[in-house]
């Protein structure tokens, strides 16, 4: 049970650390100074999450690992985001897109989690959850900014949209650990989720004048540590200090 | 993408309860939502309020500096109106 739990938390916190690094990006390259701060504040906001998770995971885990070893000593086959989290940010509509699709995910994923029988994952799902419904309306905002703005934002938010879509499938579809996790009732069943996910976003999604991308095929394999080309770079840009400088502190 | 075309917006926030808004700083919005959004990310970060009002910029009218004088100067030999004759009870916060 607490090898499952470790497991578990240790794959949310790459989620959110992984986009929160993506996220963190932009600092200094936003399209304007209020959204800079946005969204670096979004990029904060999960790298706060997966700090409290790593914290709880090295401690389910007892082998002596800390929430940094964690974060920064681990290669991209242990890590278990899903792709999504990864993709580089292209231009701003792709940034806010997968933000929107993330966000609308996570949402309903936390307010399952805050059923929980783990009391640790309960109280994260419900302090979370206020940032996050924050995060799903910032990019909703945009999302119906850019839909329904001019031709160009909303072809690009539209390509974007069409871009990121197969990289949505991962986020439904449970593994063994998931199965496990909702059988020792700490976890969510992720692919009760879907519908709910389906009729939030084509709300959005059409109030945006835009349309939903068609049933194709999905990627997979982030929760499996089978990684895109691009997880690999950004493990270097994060990890290079605690690489080269061990136990580096300040 | 450039700000050019957002407006100015004002940013009023109310740092706790019983305390009026207080001018904090203005921002560019495209509207009122976002302008709410952006102060909200912009000046209430480390906690610093509770209550956010936006005002566009160009609906605020203020005085000109020429009038200065007119304006402000006659209240100055005027000690009387300061209500400094009176003892404030402990209990009434916020005066």
């Amino acid at each position: 049970m607490n090898n499952s739990i470790f497991r578990y938390t240790l794959r949310l916190a790459d989620n959110l650390l992984i986009l929160g690094q993506r996220l963190g990006e932009w600092c200094g390259h936003g399209p304007a100074l209020e959204e800079d701060i946005a969204l670096t504040n979004i990029a904060l906001d999960y790298i706060g999450q997966a700090t409290y998770l790593y914290k709880y995971a090295a401690e389910k885990e007892g082998a002596g690992r800390d929430e940094d070893q964690l974060a920064f000593l681990r290669d991209a086959g242990e890590y278990g985001n899903h792709l999504i989290a990864e993709l580089p940010n292209n231009d701003y509509a792709f940034t806010i897109s997968r933000q929107y699709l993330f966000s609308a995910w996570y949402r309903l994923f936390l307010l399952e989690l805050s059923e929980s029988h783990d009391q640790f994952l309960r109280g994260f799902a419900e302090k979370s959850l206020k940032e996050t419904t924050y995060h799903l309306q910032h990019s909703g905002d945009w999302i119906v900014r850019m839909g329904d703005g001019t031709e160009e934002s909303h072809t690009r938010i539209q390509n974007a949209i069409d871009k990121i879509w197969s990289y949505t499938g991962e986020l439904f579809v449970p593994d063994a650990l998931d199965v496990l996790a909702v059988e020792q009732g700490f976890g969510v069943d992720v692919k009760s989720l879907k519908e709910k996910w389906l009729s939030d976003i084509s709300e959005k999604i059409s109030e945006a004048t835009l349309r939903l991308p068609q049933d194709q095929w999905m990627h997979g394999g982030g929760k499996a540590g089978i990684h895109t080309e691009h997880l690999g770079f950004i493990l270097a840009d994060m990890q290079f200090l605690q690489r080269a400088y061990p136990d580096a502190k300040w | 993408m450039s700000t050019d075309d957002w407006p100015l917006w004002e940013v009023f926030i109310r740092s706790k309860s019983g305390l009026s808004h207080k001018h904090v700083g203005s921002l560019h919005a495209a509207d009122s939502k976002m302008a709410i959004e952006n102060a909200r990310d912009v000046y209430t970060r480390r906690m610093e309020g509770i209550s956010i009002w936006v005002v566009p910029s160009s609906a605020i009218t203020a005085t000109s500096p020429d009038e200065k004088e007119i304006l402000f100067d006659p209240a100055n030999d005027k000690v009387y109106r300061h209500p400094t004759f009176y003892d404030i009870p402990g209990d009434v916060e916020h005066m």
